[in-house]
């Protein structure tokens, strides 16, 4: 395999792994409350800034990682605890103008505190180095973008399908009224969703911001925007179907860009987003779903 | 019974007419003082709040009425600026703006209303092609589906240099418009906005907007009703965006953003999803609060700050009143003129 070739496919790979963290958790606070949760993206910014903030003060960097992940938790449960939980009930469309009005809440009080300007974030120095393999390389940056990633998931279906707490949320998830009759509490298993969700995004966050080295408070709309493409493409509401979504649409992404001749780089997200469409007119119910059931 | 149901509806609309009349009089009346009497710069604020009611009761339409979750007002507003742009455009100058034009557009020159109309009837074919398949789906694929419509003509704007001088956008556009057009073309919306709420279509939106299955067994076809309400909001957006191009002079990829898209939700929902009065009341508060807290903001340097207002302002309303000030009615007075 070229070193091009190669290439390409590891930075779709570590693309795909920060898209894949951010539509997982996208994915269980549609799965659990049928929110689609505009401000998710935010939490990526909220967890590269808070990133930023941490090595600043010298934090060593798994410490970083552990307290960016509970920064991301805390943040999540605060917005459902005191924004999303008043309004459940509501009609759906009120829960989307709210997660819209709480994104631009965030980015906007982002902007006001922290400046417009983008700042640099960059990674200690062995991480930017590259390893050989064999007769090609890759960059350490994302080889562990993909290691955390694909552990942090392996986690999180741990969780989800081994514990008790897990199998709350998938019941709360399938009917919340049932689970609530079952003795579920249903708001406090909503909440870990949330936590574990956001907590993702944040650490999400943390890798885009080593990943492009450079962020800004208004960096958290595209990963939301494609967060949602992802679970669209596996499936919305699915925990595995947003990790393959996630995957597939980074290596689109980057082969697209690859691929073609330069010209047509800038048409990226163009491309994207076409593809979003196509996928809604050929298969609305996701790539990986063979089955979806009309909910009142 | 049903004789007298003609005679009754002919009686209204002959004192409707006068009464209609003498509010257009009243606000042209107004305008004429406002020209005279305010600087340049405040007229200059009336006619882009003008274009903020006509847009908010656009997305009325859309949102209000038939319930959809559009974010696409952005997206039709730039298709309908770059079109009426690069049509008033001077051919002289189109030489080294715009050196790559094809031949047709290179050397003609047409006048504004063809233009604009020409931007909305191209954004309303857009609007159905992306209808087409996303409203047949649930409300949120809409939502998401419009917030890409506005990256992809973003992204187009950008990177179709040819036809729009890419990401630095055209300037020097032709002065064309002033507060009287959007004056008109914000009574113009009002008046199809509500003529349209109180007929039977208005009415199967409403319906489809309720309760869809119901609307569909009794005999509205939801599809086509969405379909509608999507492409008038569209096409309304468009000719806004072409109207308010030719008043600020300038176009960019980024002039309408989505964070305009949020402002226009925030006027439909506070001023009530469906009520056509909320709506137009959001649009002047909400033009008003940004405007005042400008100053504060270059003062303080806190920019953002306006947004934020705002922001607050809806999550407030969503608590305390989730149906908005007017709650999808209409003050009585309008409600026996049409």
């Amino acid at each position: 395999m070229s070193q091009y070739v190669f290439q390409q496919l590891i930075n779709g790979l570590s693309l795909g792994s920060l898209y894949a963290l951010v539509a997982i958790g996208f994915s269980m606070i549609y799965g659990i409350v049928r929110l689609i949760n505009f401000a998710h993206g935010d939490l990526v910014m909220i967890g590269a800034f808070s990133t930023l903030g941490f090595v600043a003060m010298g934090v060593p960097w798994p410490l970083i990682l552990v307290f960016v992940l509970m920064i991301g938790a805390l943040a999540g449960m605060t917005i459902e605890a005191t924004i999303f939980r008043p309004m459940r009930g509501a009609q759906q469309v009120t829960g989307f103008i709210a997660t819209l009005a709480v994104s631009i809440v965030i980015q906007n009080v982002g902007l006001m505190t922290l400046s417009g300007q983008p700042r640099n974030f960059s990674f200690p120095a062995f991480m930017r180095q590259r390893v050989q393999l064999g007769s090609v390389s890759a960059s350490v940056t994302d080889l562990s973008i993909i290691g955390l990633t694909l552990l942090l998931i392996a986690l999180l279906l741990v969780v989800v399908y081994r514990t008790r707490l897990g199998t709350a949320m998938r019941a709360t998830a399938d009917n919340l009224m049932a689970a609530r009759l079952m003795g579920i509490a249903v708001n406090r298993t909503i909440l870990f969703a949330f936590a574990i969700g956001s907590g993702l995004a944040a650490v999400a966050g943390l890798m885009w911001g080593g990943k492009f080295g450079q962020i800004d408070p208004l960096l958290g709309f595209a990963p939301g925007l494609k967060a949602f493409i992802a679970c669209v493409i596996g499936g919305v509401g699915s925990i595995g179907g947003a990790m393959l979504g996630g995957y597939l649409l980074g290596l689109a992404e980057v082969l697209f860009v690859g691929l073609l001749p330069p010209a047509f780089s800038g048409y990226r997200d163009v491309f994207v987003f076409t593809m979003l469409i196509i996928i809604l007119l050929l298969k609305p119910s996701g790539l990986f779903v063979r089955h979806v059931e009309e909910r009142a | 019974m049903s004789k007298n149901v003609p005679e009754v509806t002919r009686r209204r609309s002959a004192t409707g007419l006068l009464a209609l009349a003498a509010l257009l009089g009243v606000g042209a009346a107004l305008v004429y003082a406002a020209q005279a009497t305010l600087s340049s710069y405040v007229v200059t604020l009336l006619a882009l709040m003008f274009l903020n009611i006509a847009l908010a009761v656009s997305l009325t339409v859309t949102n209000g009425f038939a319930g959809l979750f559009s974010l696409g007002h952005p997206a039709f507003m730039t298709i309908g600026g770059y079109i009426a742009a690069v049509l008033t455009y001077p051919p002289a100058r189109k030489d080294f703006m715009l050196p790559d034009l094809p031949a047709v557009l290179l050397t003609n020159q047409i006048p504004l209303l063809p233009a604009l109309l020409a931007g909305g009837i191209i954004a309303a074919i857009l609007a159905f092609l992306v209808g087409l398949p996303v409203l047949r789906l649930k409300g949120h694929y809409l939502a998401v589906a419009t917030l890409g419509l506005i990256v992809i003509v973003q992204g187009l704007a950008t990177n179709w240099s040819g036809l729009t001088r890419g990401g630095s956008g055209l300037n020097g556009i032709p002065r064309l418009t002033d507060i009287w057009w959007c004056f008109g073309f914000a009574a113009l919306a009002i008046y199809v906005a509500l003529r349209l709420k109180f007929s039977s279509l208005g009415r199967a939106m409403m319906a489809t907007r309720e309760n869809a299955m119901a609307a569909e067994l009794s005999g509205v076809s939801t599809y086509r009703v969405r379909m509608l309400a999507f492409v008038i909001g569209a096409f309304f957006a468009a000719v806004a965006g072409g109207l308010m191009v030719h008043l600020i002079t300038v176009v960019t990829p980024k002039t309408y953003s989505v964070v305009l898209a949020f402002n226009l939700i925030a006027m439909v929902v506070i001023g009530g999803s469906g009520s056509v009065f909320g709506a137009v009341l959001a649009a002047i508060a909400l033009t008003g609060i940004s405007e005042a807290a400008r100053p504060l903001e270059e003062s303080l340097n806190l920019y953002g700050l306006s947004q934020v207002i705002v922001a607050l302002a809806l999550i407030l309303v969503l608590f305390f009143r989730p149906n908005g000030i007017m709650g999808g009615a209409e003050p009585r007075l309008l409600r026996r003129l049409f």
